[in-house]
């Protein structure tokens, strides 16, 4: 057999390329186009060149917003794969306690996001919500609807709660895959607790904790519903993350050129975001 | 039927861009047809990348080159588009 390549088998991709090409191409290539245009509606459009990209590059709206979803990204991150790690650990390996966890575990994860911002603004309110009504019982003045700092951190615990139980499944599913002889070989060279975390359990985890931190980072880098149900991005634009600005662009003032300038910069840097990410991963798995 | 697909808003600059984007593609399908495996090796950024690799990050980083462009210096992309030029083929025969 001289021929080692057979490129027919790309035939068996095509209904999925022309699903993407009507799900994400068709749409991205009408957003390159908006992006270049001015319109006041009824399809009637205008040229503009690059004129919405050099705004958007010179807006401090859109670069507050940046820093405010880098920051953002950063804390949930610096806390959610920790505190997944450290759940993760402790969960029952055997027995009853297994499925109860993993179901308990999952709960959050199956809640749709425009609930899970509904449950947590009225859960934050000061007269009805249990969270808001006790926290200001306690002496604490709490407000997260007048203060930033309140607001960021309610957004910053209702995603903590959301979603750490995504890490703490992808680093169960990490640690139980370890055979229990690399548990005895520890034991029986007398290896502490933390010898056993950093040289057999961290580095079984590494693939799935790059795993959960990519998924983590892309999703946070995208949040919108959570944030827009609670706050509204408010108060004042304390917590306007890309894609409420984006929204607000797109939707609330109609300015579908700028919008569209501001989708493609930020489709980009996701892109950038995701290849190195996916470098990282494949080179890890290459190395192994 | 009628395929009208004025509601996607082309134009003649779009339009060329998309088929320069097509032409790219296909002129590496066929590359890849009759030189098959995608020519991997190690380059400056010490990992395995393809031809198609490359050509994404040529892609990549000439979408940044020409937003810095516009964002440091200004609306004229010539220069950017001349840079992008040098940056892809630095790309295609370093990395």
């Amino acid at each position: 057999m001289d021929k080692t390549w057979n490129n027919k088998a790309w035939f068996l991709v095509l209904p999925v390329l022309v699903l993407v090409a009507f799900s994400a191409v068709i749409p991205l290539m009408t957003v390159v186009n908006y992006s270049v245009q001015d319109t006041f509606g009824n399809n009637v459009f205008f040229w503009a060149g690059t004129e919405w990209f050099e705004e958007l590059l010179h807006s401090d709206r859109f670069w507050e917003a940046m820093v405010r979803n880098l920051i953002f990204s950063f804390i949930i991150l610096a806390i959610e794969v920790p505190l997944g790690i450290f759940i993760a650990l402790n969960m029952p390996k055997k027995g009853w306690g297994v499925p109860v966890c993993l179901v308990l575990m999952a709960l959050p994860l199956l809640v749709p996001w425009n609930v899970v911002g509904t449950i947590w603004q009225v859960f934050g309110r000061n007269d009805i919500g249990l969270l808001g009504y006790y926290v200001n019982a306690l002496g604490i003045d709490y407000n997260y609807v007048q203060d930033p700092i309140d607001a960021w951190v309610t957004v910053i615990i209702m995603d903590v709660w959301h979603w750490t139980s995504l890490v703490v499944l992808l680093c169960y599913a990490g640690l139980v895959s370890i055979p229990d002889a690399f548990y005895q070989a520890a034991k029986i060279d007398g290896a502490s607790r933390w010898a056993v975390f950093r040289y057999i359990q961290l580095p079984k985890m590494q693939r799935v904790l790059l795993i959960a931190v990519l998924l983590r980072f892309m999703d946070s880098f995208m949040i919108y519903t959570e944030p827009f149900v609670v706050t509204g991005g408010g108060p004042g634009n304390s917590t306007t993350f890309l894609s409420i600005d984006l929204v607000k662009t797109a939707l609330g003032q109609f300015d579908l050129g700028p919008a569209a300038a501001m989708s493609l910069v930020y489709f980009l840097i996701i892109l950038l975001l995701s290849w190195v990410f996916y470098t990282v991963m494949t080179n890890y798995d290459a190395e192994r | 039927m009628n395929l009208d697909f004025s509601w996607m808003a082309w134009t003649w600059p779009t339009a060329a861009f998309f088929i320069v984007i097509a032409l790219m593609l296909f002129g590496m399908g066929v590359w890849e047809y009759a030189s098959p495996g995608g020519h991997p090796r190690v380059g400056v950024l010490r990992f395995e990348t393809t031809r198609g690799d490359r050509l994404f990050l040529s892609l990549l980083g000439s979408a940044f080159i020409h937003l810095a462009w516009l964002g440091l210096v200004g609306p004229n992309l010539w220069w950017a588009l001349a840079l992008s030029v040098v940056y892809a083929v630095g790309v295609f025969r370093y990395v």
